[in-house]
């Protein structure tokens, strides 16, 4: 894989044929392969390395990028010229702030800015056993997993993926900054003649997966959910498992964001340090939390804070880049933003989102309960696998759509009484998580709707269901 | 890149393959958006690199790389055959390909105007100029606007013979104004939401989109859309516009007549089929008006779905999707070809790059104008009481492609033959077969317009492409309206 050594000497060659005031280099790639499976049998597999440097160059107020994954030198000078003709161009940006150097960017003023706080470290992400998987080894984790579908009379359907990936940083005020993680990830649908289950997990830690159980459980939610009976679609309690929490709430983080409230795209405008959810509902961005994964430093190289978003159901604060930061100080908004200072949390420049919160993680809450336990306390309601095709119906609500999936039952009397058919539901996250009556300890999810969180699976109490499918 | 190719070959030959094809893509993309009067990303960005696809044991292998020196690419041929030898651990049968004669070709994209001739700064006056329409209607706060062109190169070899040389370009543009106030974020977009039109044309069409033309009209309805009434809830008539329609096509006709989807292969990611191979030539898929084709050559228009060759080398066609109605066929490669009997794929293998596995991807799925004279205007008089729904704004469909739900930016309540009110919020669902089966009225060719939709996401490692979709204004009969809203 590419070494930071090789890319601070890319940098170097960067740095020489600039002639911008300011030059950042962007570094990102990998390894990455990835076995696909389908009716017992893998019809994929595919494996890539690709690096890509993107440079930004900035005259004074006036800054643009360009990409390129070729490394020689007619590519990064012809890389440097695309960026340079294009900041060239622009007209100048008021609100656009002189690169960080290594002291901004590792200290942030707290949010009163009086006293820096420095970040924590974040846990060591690259395995070394990980990154060595091979495609026999991925092949032979199919192979058990097919034996379960087999055992189980079912077929089955996924992948089994890994990844070893880069994110470094350079600019030409000093600062550096590196990162390397590797992940596997291993996601199952098993499917029977009018049912389906669906397991998904990842790790940086090869060792943390374990398929054979991800298997089993998706075969039992497929054979439990055999025959599903049409129930009218209506509101009802229903069991959130993780990875459903995950797809619904994923859709809110975009707001959490300074240039979302100044741009007044956000559902969080003007409702910063109202109480939205419940008591229960306490939300962070922490990008040092042991189970989750990425870099500890932003877009433009400044390390993330961790940031208490919600707290007992109270919106405490969105987070900034550096610019929306100063932009913010200076809005009509700023005393309706809560508290404000740049976060870490910025995309790479130039960009039209500025910020979002990434490392999303649930607290948990003192009486945690199992999946187990919510079902035996559910006198009727429904036990969601998954959520599909979530989209916004309504941005200010924060209303959406979406259908259940893969694994969809109906409970009654405390026990699980079999599969029923899917639903389509029409809910308000704001509703949603002022309705909470019970939630797990909070586990890292993987779903396909959102990004990775560490979240805990939810038992939400008049939940809108719609519509049924027919299946 | 012909030697870079043949290197690859020959290294997937004397390694065992008994396939192996070659793509090398030199893939270029210009990228602008304002934001309020300013630009908020500028952006230009290049990917090179070659991959391999190669046959052995019967099974598939894959593999990728950005180096193009010799060594790199025998080695990256290596490992796709190796991965190749690691897939048949685990295969039912061999993989069997449908007889393509071998092409030699070159193809490029017809347009007037190469996009990247263009100066930055035309480009830029262009999107703050609409931007300032935008924003001098008052309650507007927020404008965005974009402008991006790409361009792709391949060369495509396979050890059959092939050698394809095809260049593609598409151009993009589009905005939305938001208008936000009390509790609520109205927005319009033009000429469709998420991300404008997109065809595979030069910068000739941005002039065809008149869109600084366009944009105070847009603007206003934003802000007009705060004092209209809610959409009612209920069973209505409904006409949709051609842009929704299109992707109501792309939702609802478009994913589920993938045959790998049918046939299990995206069980895991996108979903399966409603569409079994039973439903094949026996399926009422819609009412006798319904006529949809899978058509990936330039006669059908500038689409995003229009090419030469797909990338595994098979020519653009023409498939009759629904013919009258009756469901009539899927969209194949080489390896689904023979599981609907056909002896020769339907040319619609694609790939997001050179380090992507080609799939089964839309190419323009379209429904056929009527054949009978019939404006937008004239269907709306002969509308007795319906709503009239313009401009997608969300979308979401079930994994086996049977029960949707669409929202709109902005409805027109119809009643007596006449736009009545503006209604806000419209939204509207139901079950695939079901809608289309309720289609009564499609207007003419001169409301037909081939739409981009540069988004869709497929595959895992998930894929993003540019599809095609035509369609003209159309009339269903009693369909669900307002369910997302009904608490």
């Amino acid at each position: 894989m590419l070494t930071k050594e090789q890319a601070s000497e890319i940098f170097d060659r960067i740095k020489k044929l600039s002639t911008a005031d300011e030059v950042e280099v962007l570094f990102s790639g990998g390894h990455f392969a990835l076995t696909r499976f389908a009716n017992n049998t893998i019809h994929q597999n595919v494996a890539e390395e690709n690096y890509v440097v993107s440079v930004r160059a900035a005259f004074g107020r006036r800054t643009a990028r360009a990409f390129t994954n070729k490394f020689d030198d007619e590519s990064l000078r012809q890389v440097v010229r695309s960026a340079e003709s294009l900041a060239k161009v622009q007209h100048p940006d008021p609100d656009l702030l002189p690169m960080p150097d290594s002291r901004e960017a590792s200290v942030i003023p707290d949010r009163t800015g009086e006293s820096p706080v420095p970040t924590r470290a974040v846990p060591s992400r690259h395995f070394a056993a990980t990154a060595a998987i091979t495609p026999e080894i991925r092949a032979d984790g199919v192979k058990k997993i097919v034996g379960v579908a087999e055992k189980h009379k079912l077929t089955t359907a996924g992948v089994f993926s890994s990844t070893e990936s880069l994110e470094g940083i350079f600019n030409s005020r000093g600062l550096t900054d590196w990162h390397t993680q590797t992940l596997a990830e291993v996601s199952i649908t098993m499917l029977a003649a009018d049912s389906s289950g669906w397991q998904k997990a990842n790790s940086p830690d090869l060792a943390k997966l374990d398929p054979l159980r991800l298997a089993e459980i998706a075969a039992l939610k497929a054979v439990d959910s055999a025959r599903p009976r049409e129930i009218p679609a209506g509101k009802y309690t229903v069991i959130l498992e993780p990875a459903a929490v995950l797809d619904i709430v994923g859709f809110m983080f975009w707001d959490y964001s300074g240039m979302a409230i100044l741009d007044q795209r956000s559902f969080l405008t003007g409702r910063i340090g109202t109480k939205l959810f419940g008591d229960n509902i306490t939300i962070w961005d922490d990008v040092t939390h042991p189970l989750q994964t990425g870099a500890p430093f932003d877009g433009e190289g400044v390390q993330r804070q961790r940031v208490a978003l919600v707290e007992n159901g109270i919106v405490k604060r969105v987070v900034y880049a550096r610019a929306t930061a100063e932009r913010m100080k200076r809005s009509e908004q700023r005393d309706k933003a809560g508290p404000i200072a740049a976060t870490g949390h910025g995309f790479a420049l130039p960009n039209e989102m500025g910020e979002m919160p990434q490392n999303i993680v649930f607290a948990p809450v003192g009486d945690s309960q199992t999946i187990e336990q919510m079902i035996a306390s559910t006198e009727r309601g429904v036990l969601v696998t998954r959520l599909w095709y979530i989209r916004e119906v309504e941005p200010f609500e924060k209303m959406l759509t979406g259908v259940t999936r893969d694994g969809t039952f109906y409970v009654e009397n405390g026990r699980v009484q079999g599969g029923v058919r899917n639903f389509r539901l029409n809910e308000s996250l704001i509703h949603m998580l002022s309705n909470v009556e019970a939630m797990s300890v909070p586990v890292r999810s993987c779903g396909e709707e959102s990004f990775d969180m560490v979240v805990p699976a939810m038992k939400v109490k008049d939940f809108n269901f719609t519509e049924v499918t027919k299946f | 890149m012909k030697h870079i190719s043949n290197w690859a070959l020959n290294i997937a030959a004397l390694r065992g393959a008994s396939y192996a094809d070659v793509r090398v893509v030199a893939q270029r993309s210009r990228s602008l958006t304002t934001k309020n009067g300013k630009v908020g990303s500028a952006s230009d960005a290049e990917s090179v690199g070659m991959s391999v696809r190669a046959i052995a044991d019967g099974a598939w292998g894959f593999a990728a790389s950005a180096e193009l020196g010799r060594g790199a690419v025998e080695a990256t041929a290596a490992r796709a055959v190796e991965i190749a030898r690691a897939s048949a651990r685990v295969k039912r049968e061999d993989v069997r390909l449908a007889a393509e004669k071998p092409a030699v070709a070159e193809w490029t994209t017809p347009h007037k105007i190469d996009p990247f001739t263009i100066p930055v700064e035309k480009n830029i006056e262009l999107l703050l100029n609409i931007d300032a329409e935008l924003r001098f209607v008052a309650g507007i706060t927020l404008a965005e606007t974009n402008l991006n062109f790409n361009r792709e190169e391949q060369w495509f070899v396979s050890s059959e013979g092939a050698d394809i040389h095809q260049t593609k370009l598409s151009t993009g543009a589009g905005y939305a104004a938001y208008a936000f106030a009390g509790n609520e974020i109205q927005k319009r977009s033009y000429p469709n939401s998420y991300g404008g039109q997109w065809q595979n044309k030069g910068y000739e069409l941005i002039d065809e989109l008149k869109l600084v033309e366009n944009a105070g009209r847009i603007a206003e309805e934003a802000v007009a859309l705060h004092k209209a009434d809610q959409c009612p809830e209920g069973k209505f008539d409904i006409i949709l516009d051609s842009s929704q329609l299109g992707l109501q096509i792309h939702e609802s006709v478009g994913h589920p007549i993938e045959l790998d989807r049918v046939l299990g292969m995206e069980a895991n990611f996108a979903g399966t089929s409603f569409l079994t191979l039973d439903k094949l030539r026996t399926l009422r898929y819609g009412s006798d008006l319904v006529n949809v084709v899978a058509d990936a050559r330039q006669e059908h228009g500038p689409g995003l779905g229009t090419f030469g060759y797909d990338d595994e080398g098979v020519a653009a066609q023409c498939t009759p999707i629904i013919t009258n109605g009756l469901f009539t066929g899927y969209l194949s490669s080489r390896e689904t070809a023979h599981t609907i009997g056909e002896n020769r794929s339907g040319g619609t293998l694609r790939a997001e790059g050179w380090n992507r596995l080609p799939m089964i991807r839309m190419t323009n799925i379209s429904l056929l104008p009527g054949e009978k004279p019939l404006s937008l205007e004239q269907l709306i008089a002969s509308t007795d009481h319906g709503v009239l729904l313009q401009t997608n704004r969300s979308w979401s469909i079930d994994d086996k492609r049977y029960n949707f739900q669409f929202g709109c930016e902005i409805g027109w309540e119809i009643k007596n033959g006449k736009r009545a009110r503006m209604v806000k919020n419209p939204s509207y669902s139901g079950i695939t077969t079901e809608f289309w089966n309720s289609l009564d009225a499609i207007c003419s060719r001169d409301e037909w317009t081939l739409w981009g939709t540069p988004n869709c996401g497929k595959g895992q490692p998930q894929q993003v492409m540019g599809t095609g979709h035509g369609a003209a204004p159309s009339r269903f009969r009693g369909v669900k309206v307002g369910a997302a809203f009904k608490s």
